[in-house]
């Protein structure tokens, strides 16, 4: 699987470290309760498919990066600056 | 039809045409008692101590492809009872008692076999964890040992004990840990529900979950609906997605575990062999094939097929254990689908709609649980009480913080076990 870093190009995944789903990025305000922190935490919709993850680009130029990744095939579709999908 | 000395025997002498298929083949009913989402080892254990432990007949296991064909065929066969902390060890240890009895109860040779697992350690703090381990499991009533570096060699002298980096100091050896036939396991359970008139309806995906005022009612399927008064979700990796049938998201996230075997050698690795520090695990199975693997592969898939970093780093762990390793030649390697929760421990629980169950979150050591899984999902499904050995493996414990079981101590997120 290779991964194209907004800011690097098309690497290895081997250099990204896998946070999890973007959900990450949706973080709840401190007093949304404790559904949204229990969603936001632990609860995953997990999808078999198309999926948009976080990964850190660790040993290349240090960026957050969201991919568009299909968990079936590990095509990659697609990534952008965690910045920017934020945005 | 069971299986004897005898039996064989006459088999043997009469070109073998007396054997029967293991099981029945029916069409589903339009309505059971219990529906069983899940034909792997875990429903089919449920299904049989339903109707072993607990005189229920009206049962239906709905399997997606075929038995066998899932993780209970795709894994690497450990059996175990090494746990460390309450929730698991009482679980754990309460599943290789089953293990035990297993072949007995279901007259079945699932070829368990209790060569012992020996888990290494390279440090003075390594040992006294081990040593803290082996105490809490024999506290459980269970087995440990701890070997230090001349009792390990004398049992295991094809390892590397000098490597620089991880040099061997000794090892956990937990004997009646050890190895079994997975797809006998399967077949045996599926057998023993069938026999006790549970339907195992293959080639039945489930495509929806009815649900009426907070009460379950049954299932959509491929082969139509079947109502059912009680519904259990047992589908390991696919747990996501059947859960999100009834509305509901699971705090699980399924990632890939890869495995690997080598051509068929003559007998040489008598144990389960641990090597923690390098992620790697090896055993020999009885067809002579050196069966191991490592860590996950780190990202979420359904793919059941990794990518080559994991296979690169396993190989090399496996050489600097045991370098002889690199002679024999790997004939295939797979991915298993792992449901992971956030602890790194399991859940049998009920859930918020009434009749409903799940049993997931079994991470990546869901094969040792088949026979305990089973029988504490029975017990829960049957009585509505947990079973004394699984009180702990809650649903709730991730949203309250209350009762998580972190065997592991990394933390209670998903990217950490």
């Amino acid at each position: 699987m290779r991964i194209t870093c907004p800011h690097c190009g098309e690497r290895d995944h081997r250099e990204f470290y896998y946070k999890g789903h973007a959900l990450a990025l949706e973080r709840p305000s401190p007093d949304a309760g404790e559904a949204a922190w229990d969603d936001y935490v632990h609860q995953r919709e997990n999808p078999a498919g198309v999926t948009r993850d976080l990964w850190y680009h660790e040993g290349g130029c240090g960026a957050w990066v969201v991919v568009s990744r299909n968990t079936l095939t590990h095509e990659v579709l697609g990534t952008q600056a965690a910045s920017e999908a934020r945005a | 039809m069971r299986f004897s000395g005898l039996r064989v025997l006459k088999e043997g002498l009469t070109g073998n045409k007396g054997w029967q298929p293991h099981w029945r083949d029916p069409e589903p009913k339009p309505e059971y008692d219990i529906v069983i989402i899940g034909g792997g080892g875990h429903g089919l254990s449920t299904a049989y101590y339903l109707a072993r432990d607990h005189g229920l007949k009206n049962i239906a296991v709905l399997e997606r492809g075929y038995i066998g064909g899932g993780n209970i065929g795709r894994n690497t066969t450990i059996v175990r009872a090494n746990y460390f902390l309450q929730g698991n060890s009482e679980f754990y240890s309460h599943s290789l008692k089953l293990w035990e009895g297993l072949e007995e109860d279901l007259n079945y040779n699932v070829m368990h076999s209790q060569r012992g697992i020996i888990n290494l350690f390279h440090s003075d703090g390594q040992r006294d964890a081990a040593a803290r381990r082996g105490n809490m499991m024999i506290s459980q009533g269970d087995d440990a040992i701890l070997l230090g570096r001349e009792e390990l060699r004398k049992m295991v002298p094809f390892l590397n004990f000098d490597d620089l980096r991880f040099p061997l100091y000794g090892g956990l050896y937990h004997p009646r840990g050890g190895t079994a036939r997975h797809d006998a396991v399967a077949w045996g359970y599926a057998r023993g529900a069938d026999t006790r008139g549970v339907d195992l309806i293959q080639n039945c995906e489930v495509t929806g979950i009815d649900i009426e005022n907070g009460q379950v009612r049954g299932v959509q399927t491929v082969r139509g609906p079947i109502r059912a008064r009680k519904v259990a979700m047992v589908v390991a990796g696919r747990s996501s997605q059947v859960a999100a049938m009834a509305g509901m998201r699971l705090p699980i996230e399924s990632h890939i575990l890869q495995a690997f075997v080598t051509e068929g050698l003559k007998p040489v690795i008598d144990h389960v062999i641990t090597f923690g520090m390098g992620h790697f695990y090896i055993s020999q199975s009885d067809k002579g094939g050196l069966v191991f693997g490592g860590d996950l592969d780190f990202y979420a898939s359904y793919a059941a097929r990794g990518n080559l970093p994991t296979v690169e780093h396993v190989m090399e762990a496996g050489m600097a254990l045991m370098p002889m390793i690199g002679k024999a030649r790997v004939l295939r390697s797979w991915g298993g689908i792992m449901d992971m929760s956030p602890d790194g421990s399991p859940i049998i629980d009920r859930t918020h709609i009434d009749g409903l169950y799940v049993n997931c979150g079994w991470n990546y050591g869901g094969f040792k649980a088949v026979p305990g899984s089973g029988n504490v999902f029975a017990h829960l499904i049957a009585t509505g009480n947990y079973h004394p050995a699984a009180t702990r493996f809650r649903l709730d414990r991730f949203r309250t913080g209350r009762g998580i079981i972190d065997e592991e101590g990394k933390g209670s997120q998903h990217n950490l076990h």
